[in-house]
């Protein structure tokens, strides 16, 4: 069936420029000379930089830097947490029966079918009461005090993206043959040899596919951020959108240039990987 | 010990997932039970909750309050479900010729046409939507386009409001979550088997009758998932309508966010958060029944 009628091809082309027509918007305006960003007044040619102008300007920018730094240090912690808690629970889910297994399975499902204002409303109200309390028992007070923070984003993004992690994970586990865990054991390796030498590089490809979900929904999160975040706690999502209040200038469209540029080289890399352990 | 754990298999598992359950119990589980005992509570003047049970809250979101009906939170929570309901058919209509397309496509193109759905998600969640404020606005990029082509032809034109509008945000909920959508319907369309159109063809059926009998039907497990995919997520956001809808298009979501941050009153936005999770699993569950459960939510 590899004939197609021209007017699927052409809803398939309309389809593709609308997914495309945005971003080719904002990486054009991120090169433009009006500081309002309104309109396109031309290529911007202004100090050493010439027309990467807003891209130095975005590099001498403290919050930008500091929203990065914040932003990667929550991404690659809560994806190390998730992926090795999350791998550990495949393993359990997928292997053996135990007491309440399908209360643990009906849990992991319950962040994908609600909204996840739900679940950030919920860690909100939870970290508050929590801090409260615990605040008021120690009699804590200024600084000393438990408040929002990094770390509350940190656990928070962990709970979110572990489900998806599982889920990738398990269906690597799915195929899997199993006697040639049994035949290691045969051989006299112990447990711990046999998981490192055999399980584990078996199931790395689910385990790298699982760890890059959790590293992109982390990335990318703002609602749950937006309720679990505290002041020194500002990612680039949340800086962006409090940007988009006031008046936006090119630096932001710099930033979505970088920001592009580098998934996809993250991508590319990934994917490179991939083919050579395909291979 | 470790003998003892050795012959244990159900202790193995047990440790195992512990980490995760203790998790998932205290940032889920707990919050949640939290948020249902917050929403039958009040607030002093301060803003502070106060643990009572009153049903007050939830009989102000459906518009009974103690000064006489008033339904602006029934009219919020029924913007927010159609508006994710326009949101989903919209993106139905968009999603399913690109899958067909691309699952008609050489199979070596396949995963790059695939590939190129994707990399729109990898930009950032907010940036998308100012990607669209630039376009929309009145002195964006679609009025000058529109503009221009009206010098062509030689017309006045004058340019168009199109943000904000609830128009506005429409147009960015169905590109926030159109990926979705797509991803699903293409699993279930490159399964089906190449013979059952051959037979459908050889019985005679024509092109539309093909689709209507055969492509459709087998394909629906995608729209399925696709659907819990795109409406779960739209119904609740409200950075979409906060930023294209410009403070006039109100959602449940908006709602919730103002309860807690600007109006302080965390148990009737504890209320309305309730509320809206009851009605997203009501709809997943009804869906799910009417039209079989899409197991290519997994493959998503």
């Amino acid at each position: 069936m590899n004939r197609r009628s021209p007017w699927l091809t052409l809803s398939a082309l309309a389809v593709y420029f609308f997914l495309y027509a945005p971003i080719v918007v904002l990486i054009l305006f991120s090169f433009n000379s009006s500081r309002t960003n309104v309109v396109f007044e031309g290529v911007v040619n202004r100090g050493p930089c010439g027309p990467f102008y807003w891209f130095c300007e975005l590099a001498q920018n403290d919050d930008v830097l500091d929203a990065t730094r914040n932003t990667l240090i929550i991404a690659i912690s809560s994806t190390v947490v998730a992926t090795t808690i999350g791998t550990l629970a495949a393993l359990a889910l997928q292997r053996y029966n135990f007491p309440f297994k399908r209360f643990s399975e009906g849990t992991l499902y319950i962040p994908i079918v609600i909204p996840e204002i739900v679940m950030g409303i919920g860690i909100l109200v939870f970290f508050s009461a929590f801090f409260g309390w615990f605040n008021g028992l120690l009699g804590l007070t200024g600084d000393a005090r438990l408040a929002m923070g990094l770390g509350t984003v940190i656990v928070s993004h962990i709970a979110f993206s572990v489900p998806f992690v599982i889920m990738v994970v398990r269906a690597r586990l799915h195929g899997f043959d199993q006697s040639l865990e049994e035949a290691a054991m045969d051989l006299g390796a112990n447990e711990v040899t046999t998981f490192r030498r055999i399980t584990l590089p078996i199931i790395a490809p689910g385990v790298m596919s699982g760890a890059l979900l959790a590293f992109t929904l982390s990335l990318d999160d703002f609602i749950i951020t937006f309720f679990t975040t505290g002041p020194g706690a500002t990612t680039l999502p949340i800086y962006v959108y409090g940007l988009l209040r006031r008046i936006v200038t090119p630096e932001v469209n710099a930033l979505s240039t970088i920001w592009i540029v580098m998934v996809l080289l993250l991508v590319f890399v990934s994917q490179q990987l991939e083919r050579r352990s395909a291979t | 010990m470790v003998q003892k754990l050795r012959q244990n298999p159900q202790l193995q598992g047990l440790l195992l997932i512990l980490p995760t359950l203790l998790w998932m119990i205290g940032l889920l589980i707990i919050p949640l039970l939290l948020t249902v005992v917050t929403s039958f509570g009040s607030r002093d003047t301060d803003g502070n909750v106060i643990y009572t049970f009153t049903l007050e809250n939830y009989a102000r979101l459906i518009g009974f309050t103690p000064e006489g009906y008033d339904n602006l939170y029934a009219q919020i929570l029924w913007r927010s479900l159609s508006l994710a309901l326009q949101t989903t058919i919209v993106a139905i209509l968009m999603a399913y010729p690109l899958a067909f397309f691309i699952a008609r496509s050489p199979a070596k193109r396949r995963n790059t046409l695939l590939f190129l759905v994707l990399v729109p998600l990898w930009t950032n969640f907010v940036i998308r939507i100012y990607a669209w404020i630039m376009i929309l606005r009145t002195q964006g990029v679609l009025n000058s386009v529109l503009g221009w082509l009206a010098g062509l032809v030689g017309i006045s034109f004058s340019p168009f409001d199109f943000y904000p509008s609830q128009g506005a945000v429409l147009i960015g909920m169905v590109y926030e979550f159109l990926p979705f959508m797509i991803l699903p319907i293409y699993t279930s369309l490159e399964k089906i088997d190449n013979s059952l159109f051959e037979a459908a063809a050889d019985l005679g059926a024509n092109a539309l009758r093909t689709f209507w009998r055969v492509t459709l039907p087998l394909s629906m497990p995608g729209v399925v998932a696709g659907t819990i995919l795109t409406f779960i997520p739209v119904v609740g956001t409200f950075v979409v309508s906060d930023i294209l809808g410009g403070r006039q298009v109100i959602l449940v979501g908006n709602l919730i966010q103002r309860q807690f941050l600007d109006a302080r009153n965390p148990a009737f936005g504890s209320a309305a958060s309730i509320i809206l999770m009851v009605l997203t699993l009501i709809f997943t569950l009804y869906y799910t029944r009417r039209f079989g459960f899409g197991e290519e939510i997994r493959g998503a």
